[in-house]
């Protein structure tokens, strides 16, 4: 590893500006890094020849005096994003091979902005995992390690790839997405920073899709002020979806660093579970004395149905799963696995292009939007979801500015650990996050601390609708009152 | 509520993926453990709540009835398992 890869996005950007460093250099000991870490399989698809030229037109475009927000810095893509021309798997068999003729919104206003393509990053299948494990490409190996011990661990999911990538160095920040915890589990297991904007503040257009209404992009980095950086590029309008917002992107950076004075955090007691480890109890308790100490008022308040969150999201996502998932026929794109008539031609490609996890939700969701259960199972999820927003909107109607959590209920495990028995163990994983996308609010992990393992644990702020910078504000008091959480050291070079 | 074998193989073909008869009650057990896990919602007093369609306030927005896209059969095309002249091209459905 070398210093250059070592900077932080902000750093980097500034040095390219002053024309000390170059996009070249910087991109290609990127390249390095990523090609001396294999062993992690954080990528599906590296791109170094086009990380290069992109890198040689932005040195260009700076030499010339020109240049956008995140100009020569490279950047890792989740490969559930549409590139133009470059394979997009979403993790899945079944788009093995798939090549875009299309540019995602957000990955374009990236490009648009000046970053460098390094490649397409690993991910759980169709984004449907807790773990990374799910992938058709095989798990992302966590570079964290407990002290003493090599077993390998996960870096959470979905987005595991880009956490992985950006907690070990191989790009200075990468793209996620987030349905259930998707970017804000994967952040909080890895030592990184993740954020999940408002639902609608980022396009959808070009992301494959899993659950639309929940779905949503967002950036992982090293610092809140890189995510900071990154979210004004990939935040925006787009006519192209019709659920993405036409309010103005503020200039998140400009938020990193402002007062928290006066603010009103909420904390709500419902996120104490039974069971729960001391040590993620002890890590709430220290954050919120970080806010208090920078001048924020704490609260206690009530979100009586936090505990009904999880289950209806397991029937509003798979519901919307297997309705968007429904395109995988083998007519139009992917995989096709011969079958005497067309019927069997896609009951055999779905057999063999999903893997078992996607398969259970697609049969979920098919059973609970079938005939006579729609009313029982899909009906009353929506019912109970309009319930977990209205708990967050009488906690902001009374003044609450943010709401302070634990980001997940504990640290990384290691891979095998929770693939073992029923599906629900995984699924717990996302209790704390999941509110948040039923929601449809705003919610940022950032380090906090180290567990008895030596292992990243996070904690989670959640905003009010288009709240992110005020998020931002308040994460920075956390990144900067913390105890540092060095990222591991380089065991995995080949 | 939990389903029996035949659901699982209703529900499979609904879904059109193709299950091997071995493993039907694999997926019966699990499919069985996550409907428990959601039969929670049931003692949610839910009367009067209207079902969330949207988190978003707003209203559909609207646009123009109008080609804003098109002529590229070629890249429409080009990702499909088997075409031909730019029509996509399936297992015979009539016999």
């Amino acid at each position: 590893m070398s210093d250059l890869t070592g900077l932080t996005l902000a750093h980097a950007r500034d040095a390219i500006r002053a024309k000390t460093i170059s996009s070249r250099e910087l991109t290609q000991a990127h390249i390095d890094a990523m090609e001396a870490a294999r062993a992690l399989n954080v990528f599906i698809t590296e791109t170094p020849e086009r990380a290069l030229r992109m890198a040689q037109a932005s040195d260009d475009r700076i030499a010339r005096g020109e240049g956008g927000a995140l100009e020569g810095l490279p950047l890792g893509i989740k490969d559930l994003y549409c590139t133009k021309g470059v394979q997009t798997t979403a993790g899945s068999r079944v788009l093995d091979g798939f090549i875009p003729g299309y540019e995602s919104t957000v990955s374009a206003q990236l490009w648009r902005d000046g970053a460098v393509m390094l490649g397409k990053l690993n991910l759980d299948e169709f984004a449907m995992g807790s773990s990374n494990e799910t992938s058709y490409f095989g798990p992302v190996i966590s570079p964290w390690r407990r002290p003493g011990s090599n077993a390998a661990l996960v870096p959470g999911g979905s987005s595991g790839g880009s956490a992985a990538a950006v907690a070990a160095r191989h790009c200075l920040g990468a793209t996620a997405t987030d349905t259930g915890g998707s970017i804000r589990q994967p952040a909080a297991f890895t030592g990184t920073v993740g954020i999940k904007p408002t639902y609608g503040r980022c396009s959808r257009y070009g992301l494959v899709a899993f659950a639309s209404s929940l779905d949503q992009a967002g950036p992982v980095a090293r610092t809140v002020r890189d995510t900071a950086i990154m979210l004004r590029s990939m935040a925006g309008h787009d006519p192209k979806d019709t659920t993405s917002v036409d309010v103005p992107v503020a200039d998140y950076e400009g938020a990193v660093g402002r007062s928290v004075r006066g603010l009103v955090i909420g904390i709500p007691k419902e996120y104490r579970l039974d069971g729960m480890p001391i040590e993620i109890d002890d890590l709430w308790v220290a954050g919120i004395e970080w806010l208090k100490e920078a001048g924020a008022k704490i609260v206690d308040i009530t979100l009586p149905h936090t505990k009904y969150a999880l289950p209806a999201y397991y029937i509003v996502a798979p519901a919307e799963a297997s309705s968007n998932l429904a395109r995988y026929d083998g007519v139009r794109y992917g995989l096709r696995m011969a079958g005497r008539d067309v019927a069997e031609m896609y009951g055999n490609t779905r057999a063999a292009g999903f893997g078992a996890e996607v398969r259970r939700r697609v049969m979920i969701g098919t059973y609970v939007l079938s005939a006579g259960y729609y009313d029982a199972y899909y009906l009353r999820a929506q019912k109970v979801r309009t319930l977990v927003r209205q708990d967050f909107e009488r906690a902001f109607e009374a003044g609450v500015d943010a709401i302070l959590t634990p980001a997940t209920p504990s640290a990384a495990f290691a891979i095998g650990e929770k693939t073992t028995g029923d599906p629900i163990g995984m699924y717990l994983n996302d209790a704390f996050t999941v509110t948040v996308n039923m929601a449809g609010l705003p919610g940022i992990a950032v380090p906090a601390g180290l567990s008895a393992e030596r292992l990243p644990l996070g904690l989670q702020l959640i905003g009010r609708p288009f709240g992110e910078e005020t998020l931002f504000s308040l994460a920075e008091v956390i990144e900067r009152s913390a105890p540092r959480v060095d990222l591991p050291e380089n065991w995995w070079a080949a | 509520m939990s389903i029996d074998q035949a659901t699982v193989r209703r529900v499979a073909q609904l879904a059109r993926i193709t299950l091997r008869e071995d493993e039907v009650p694999h997926l019966q057990g699990e499919i069985n453990a996550i409907l428990s896990f959601v039969a929670e919602l049931d003692s949610v007093d839910v009367e009067g709540v209207e079902p969330m369609t949207s988190v978003l306030p707003a209203r559909m927005k609207l646009r123009r009835d109008e080609v804003t896209d098109g002529g590229f059969a070629d890249e429409i095309v080009a990702n499909a398992p088997v075409t031909e002249d730019h029509l996509f091209v399936v297992p015979k459905v009539v016999e």
